[in-house]
């Protein structure tokens, strides 16, 4: 541990500002939403105190918000912008451009449900949705958690070349106070390598972006970006590992608790990962041999690291607040996706729970546990509250 | 003034491009780029421009060329700007080209939030009135009557006037321009070019194809669109300062009208009505200039 290190009662989005400001990007494009619009107020208080030194670009919309990270990006400089719900459904086209790019913007995402009708409930469904942009996308459980992930996805997005949105939830992790470690700006900077990318907008080099290609090259582009997208799982294991070597913090890409012995074993993603671990902990001094297994890294999903994690499990159950008309939840989808093949692979309820941002206690969770203990799985999600 | 302006061309644009022959685009992206010079960043939405600008690996601008999507130019050329005051780069310009399309219509929600910033980037409109790149269907720069695909009967009302929305935001710069006027376009790029904030240039660039004009028309086109009243050029600085470069001569607008296919059913009654209402437009006009 630092001694430097300084800790501050702030909420999470806040958080995500601190770790912003360590990154110092040089361009912040900004459009407001509830209820992300913290973050951004906050990096403009950094900005007038002379803390930041920043171009902050007030747009007119989360799309031309995009656009600008874009092409800051690629002229050579690293750039932060912060949405959530409509403004990430807005950003969708410059989502692909982003990726198709090969721009490594970070983005903090804060996840509320999408209308219509109106909510601003906490709800994943908004970046799930993007879940097939190019980006990399990482959950985050609370306000610490989201500090170091936004500094350990620049390290992975600008070795890879690829966007990341780092995700908590409305309210209940944006706007709950906890307290939180702020690195020194000395251990971020021997983290975060300078950017200075190779390829970039600038008359000296003369090269140029966009154009259109033909079949066999935007063939190759589309294989290069997936062969990017697939080493982000080793770079993002390297950068957890070695930013825990420096802070003493870490998350893996994805985390085992108490999955020793498990008969089954709750698998999710965000806020409801702490309400979790309490229903883990409270069914195991009830002697219900029960774990859980916090997807941190969605994209790409970790394959590997949960087929290893799930083998030999008897049972899994997947608790989603988010839905996909049609197929159910999103990490249900995934998951069963990734068991598909596997010997001696669990059998995987798929619950839909607090979507809409309905509250879920550690009580519910332990109730459905036992649930799903006794039933056998179907094969779509259920609704459950 | 603009009479004794020499062209001073620096060979940006190259032969060898995929314009149409005639085509007035082309001619405009070459005073435009060849003003500006090499250390220049453009960015260039869908459009005949992309297409003029080459397909990858090719490149008709000596320079760094950022394609972007349809609604996005002035957003994408706030970016480059902003990061290169971030790098104390002061030197290198950022140019938009863009069509009428891309501008009038599906990127003037980002064009305007710019202007409103006051955003370091030159914007160059090439306005041929219509979506061409696409097959000649009507944008809100389409005027009045005039056929498009998407308006067979033509288009029920008038051209949205562009020139006075930029200059109500108040930007350094707002200038018309057309290709039968090379000097004055030139002169015009390379004053904007001097300028820091926001700079726009509505450049009328007749289409052949999608106006329906004889392949040698082009410039002849352009320069009655500015006898005739339809197309006067002016300038204004800070949307208060307006001068006028070229202005109607009272050149009877028929003569525009006749040498377009796209006003071919057009009746003498209807060739009146258009008449009065440039009459009316350039009335209106003629009170801003302070000379």
């Amino acid at each position: 541990m630092n001694e430097k290190n300084n800790r501050i009662l702030v909420n999470g989005n806040h958080a995500v500002a601190y770790g912003v400001k360590l990154a110092q990007p040089k361009v912040v494009p900004i459009y407001p939403i509830t209820p992300q619009t913290p973050i951004v107020e906050k990096i403009s208080e950094f900005q007038a105190a002379g803390e930041m030194v920043v171009e902050l670009v007030t747009a007119e919309s989360e799309h031309s918000a995009m656009a600008a990270c874009i092409t800051a990006s690629l002229t050579g400089v690293r750039v932060f912008t912060a949405t959530a719900s409509q403004g990430l459904m807005l950003m969708h086209e410059m989502l692909h451009y982003a990726s198709g790019a090969r721009a490594p913007i970070v983005m903090f995402n804060v996840n509320r449900t999408i209308g219509s009708p109106w909510g601003f409930w906490p709800d994943q469904t908004d970046s799930l949705a993007q879940r097939d942009t190019g980006w990399i996308q990482y959950y985050c459980e609370h306000g610490q958690e989201s500090l170091d992930t936004v500094l350990q996805a620049y390290r992975v997005a600008e070795k890879v070349m690829l966007p990341a949105m780092v995700m908590h939830e409305a309210f209940y992790v944006s706007h709950a106070l906890d307290i939180v470690e702020v690195p020194a700006q000395e251990v971020v900077d021997q983290y975060l390598p300078e950017f200075n990318p190779l390829h970039r907008l600038d008359p000296e080099l003369g090269e140029s972006w966009g154009n259109t290609v033909n079949q066999e090259m935007f063939y190759r582009h589309r294989r290069d970006l997936g062969l990017a997208m697939d080493s982000v799982v080793d770079v993002a294991q390297e950068a957890d590992t070695e930013w825990r070597e420096l802070t003493g913090r870490g998350y893996g890409i994805i985390e085992k608790y108490r999955c020793e012995g498990a008969e089954l074993v709750i698998v999710t993603m965000g806020s409801m990962v702490g309400t979790a671990r309490d229903a883990v902990d409270n069914l195991r001094k009830e002697g219900v041999t029960v774990g859980l297994l916090k997807v941190k890294l969605f994209r790409p999903f970790p394959t590997e690291a949960v087929r290893q994690a799930l083998m030999g499990v008897p049972k899994v159950m997947v608790l989603d607040r988010n839905f996909a008309p049609g197929t159910g939840g999103f990490l249900h989808q995934e998951l069963k996706a990734a068991l598909h093949g596997l010997d001696l692979g669990p059998a995987v309820h798929g619950y839909l729970t607090g979507v809409g941002g309905t509250n879920i206690s550690p009580t519910n969770i332990a109730s459905l546990v036992r649930e799903a203990i006794s039933t056998t799985p179907v094969a779509s999600s259920v609704w459950k509250g | 003034m603009n009479m004794g302006y020499l062209i001073n061309e620096e060979k940006v644009f190259n032969s060898g491009h995929a314009a149409c022959p005639g085509c007035s685009e082309a001619l405009a992206i070459r005073y435009i780029v060849n003003t500006l010079g090499p250390d220049t960043i453009g960015v260039v939405p869908p459009s005949c421009i992309a297409i003029i600008s080459g397909p990858q690996p090719l490149s008709s601008m000596r320079m760094p060329v950022y394609q972007t999507t349809l609604e996005a130019s002035a957003a994408s050329a706030t970016g480059i700007a902003r990061a290169l005051k971030a790098k104390g780069n002061d030197h290198t310009k950022v140019v938009v080209i863009a069509g009428d399309g891309g501008t009038y219509d599906i990127g003037f929600q980002a064009l305007s939030s710019a202007a409103e910033r006051n955003e370091d980037f030159i914007y160059v409109c090439l306005d041929n009135e219509g979506y061409m790149n696409t097959g000649a269907q009507k944008s809100s720069s389409t005027p009045y009557l005039a056929y498009t695909a998407s308006t067979p009967a033509g288009k029920p009302t008038p051209k949205k006037n562009l020139a006075e929305i930029m200059a109500a935001h108040r930007i350094p710069y707002m200038a018309t321009a057309t290709t039968g006027y090379p000097e004055d376009l030139a002169r015009k790029v390379a004053k904007a070019k001097e300028i820091q904030g926001l700079r726009f240039i509505v450049v009328l660039t007749p289409c052949l194809d999608g106006w329906g004009l004889a392949d040698n028309a082009g410039p002849k086109v352009s320069r009655l669109a500015v006898e005739t009243g339809v197309f006067p050029l002016y300038e204004v600085e800070n949307g208060e300062r307006y001068t006028l470069n070229f202005g109607s001569k009272g050149t009877p607008v028929s003569q525009y009208l006749s040498l377009q296919k796209r006003y071919r059913h057009l009746n003498q009654a209807q060739i009146e009505e258009i008449q009065r209402e440039v009459d009316y437009n350039w009335q209106r006009l003629r009170h801003k200039f302070s000379t």
